[in-house]
């Protein structure tokens, strides 16, 4: 019940908060001079591509922790973390595609945070894979906790390959002059949201896997 | 007996059966050959196409044949159920990490060795050169220390070979990607100091995955 209190709580925080966000991104932010009326994308691309990353985070720590007290609620909400993040990455990548074709006339470019983006997409693919491969329940939630730790610490490795190997920054050309002050704004508002999103939906999958783990030792179903 | 020697016997085993069977050398030599056969298929004889895709071919090629040699070393294992024996060892896991990663190093470095000059051969480059053979030393440190580590995984779950793959390639990204962009610079006969960079990149591959592949090493195969 308690649970459900803070949920509340977060969910109308955040509803305000998504509320408002979309208000600055459709009307209060200027349109950038050079990319035009795209770029408002960026409010929503930037916080996905956090959460896709905080997502990771979480799994990284949760996964240490599993493997250390082996407690399944670490496994849990490892795996609601990755349920999350592969959802966020994959709509990272979509806006992103969708914000490169008018500015770059691409769909698709090999640029360092794109070519990081997409391999984090495979590795929480083969996160959730090696889990449903498993023979059993406890060894898939192992093996998963070590492909969450090793991709964790492989991601800023493939970041910085690709950076060093591969210059085109877009970035860097994009905002020379820094961000206006009411860009910034809503960004962080956008940002807010998102976040407030995410934690409500994490609070949800949790709550989700616990009851069906009581289902289960209810119904005494094994596995 | 000191951890060094406890490896160094599980080494010295693998290097022992593989004498005899000369199972994971000989068959992964012909598939390296018939990789690079398939490549020069697809891009034509042309003397220019040649150079130009050279360093991406060899590391394609030493990638798949990465995963066809990590791969045997542990389903080897498991076929005569040896991975039982080796676990009832009075041996650590590390120590078992230590002595199969080194026994995969040493057959990939045979592989290497053998394919490199005919590479040379085939593709008319001058790939003997100490630059080269070190980015390929380092790099196939990298392809090891997490490779062996997830050879481990993947035989404990149910689609095998098909897992390594899976988990291996998104990982070893950053390695793949310095390695090919060394070479092509070793290749055009660069100095150290430009290939600096990507050489310090593998390193830290290296040495940030050899230390985080041991201490997960265990969880893997425990029961």
């Amino acid at each position: 019940m308690k649970n459900n209190h803070v949920r509340n709580i977060v969910l109308a925080v955040s509803l305000a908060l998504t509320v408002l966000a979309m208000y600055m991104v459709f009307i209060f932010v200027p349109t950038e001079r050079t990319m035009g009326i795209v770029q408002r994308i960026f409010y929503l691309m930037l916080p996905m591509g956090w959460l896709a990353m905080l997502a990771f985070t979480i799994i990284f720590i949760n996964s240490i922790l599993y493997l250390k007290k082996r407690e399944d609620k670490y496994d849990l909400l490892a795996r609601s973390a990755a349920e999350l993040g592969l959802v966020f990455t994959t709509l990272t990548l979509i806006t992103g595609s969708l914000w490169a074709r008018p500015v770059w006339h691409v769909w698709w470019t090999w640029e360092p945070r794109l070519t990081t983006t997409l391999v984090l997409w495979v590795i929480y693919i083969a996160y959730f894979m090696v889990r449903s491969f498993a023979s059993e329940e406890h060894r898939g939630a192992t093996f998963a906790a070590v492909v969450g730790i090793i991709g964790f610490i492989d991601v800023p490795i493939i970041g910085m390959s690709t950076s060093i190997w591969r210059g085109l920054h877009p970035g860097a050309i994009m905002f020379q002059g820094g961000l206006a002050p009411p860009m910034v704004q809503t960004l962080v508002v956008s940002l807010l949201a998102f976040t407030g999103i995410f934690s409500v939906l994490l609070i949800q999958l949790v709550a989700l896997k616990n009851d069906e783990n009581a289902l289960m030792v209810l119904k005494k179903i094994p596995d | 007996m000191s951890f060094w020697r406890k490896a160094l016997a599980i080494t010295r085993k693998d290097a022992l059966s593989e004498l005899r069977t000369k199972e994971i050398i000989s068959s992964v030599l012909v598939f390296a050959l018939l990789v690079i056969l398939t490549f020069n298929f697809a891009f034509g004889a042309n003397q220019e196409t040649m150079k130009l895709v050279a360093p991406g071919i060899l590391w394609v090629t030493f990638t798949f044949s990465g995963v066809l040699s990590l791969n045997r070393s542990f389903i080897s294992e498991v076929e005569q159920d040896c991975l039982e024996g080796l676990k009832v060892c009075p041996v650590g896991r590390e120590a078992i990490y230590v002595g199969k990663a080194l026994g995969s190093l040493l057959f990939m470095l045979i592989i290497e060795a053998i394919a490199l000059p005919v590479f040379a051969l085939f593709f008319n480059l001058q790939v003997l050169s100490p630059q080269l053979v070190l980015i390929t030393f380092l790099a196939t440190v990298g392809f090891v220390s997490v490779g062996i580590l997830f050879s481990a995984l993947s035989v404990n779950t149910r689609a095998r070979e098909m897992v390594l793959p899976i988990l291996f390639l998104p990982i070893v990204v950053p390695v793949v990607i310095s390695a090919v962009k060394a070479s092509e610079l070793a290749l055009s006969g660069a100095t150290w100091s430009a290939l600096s960079s990507g050489i310090l990149i593998i390193l830290a591959f290296d040495a940030i995955f050899l230390v985080a592949s041991f201490f997960t090493f265990s969880f893997v195969i425990e029961e």
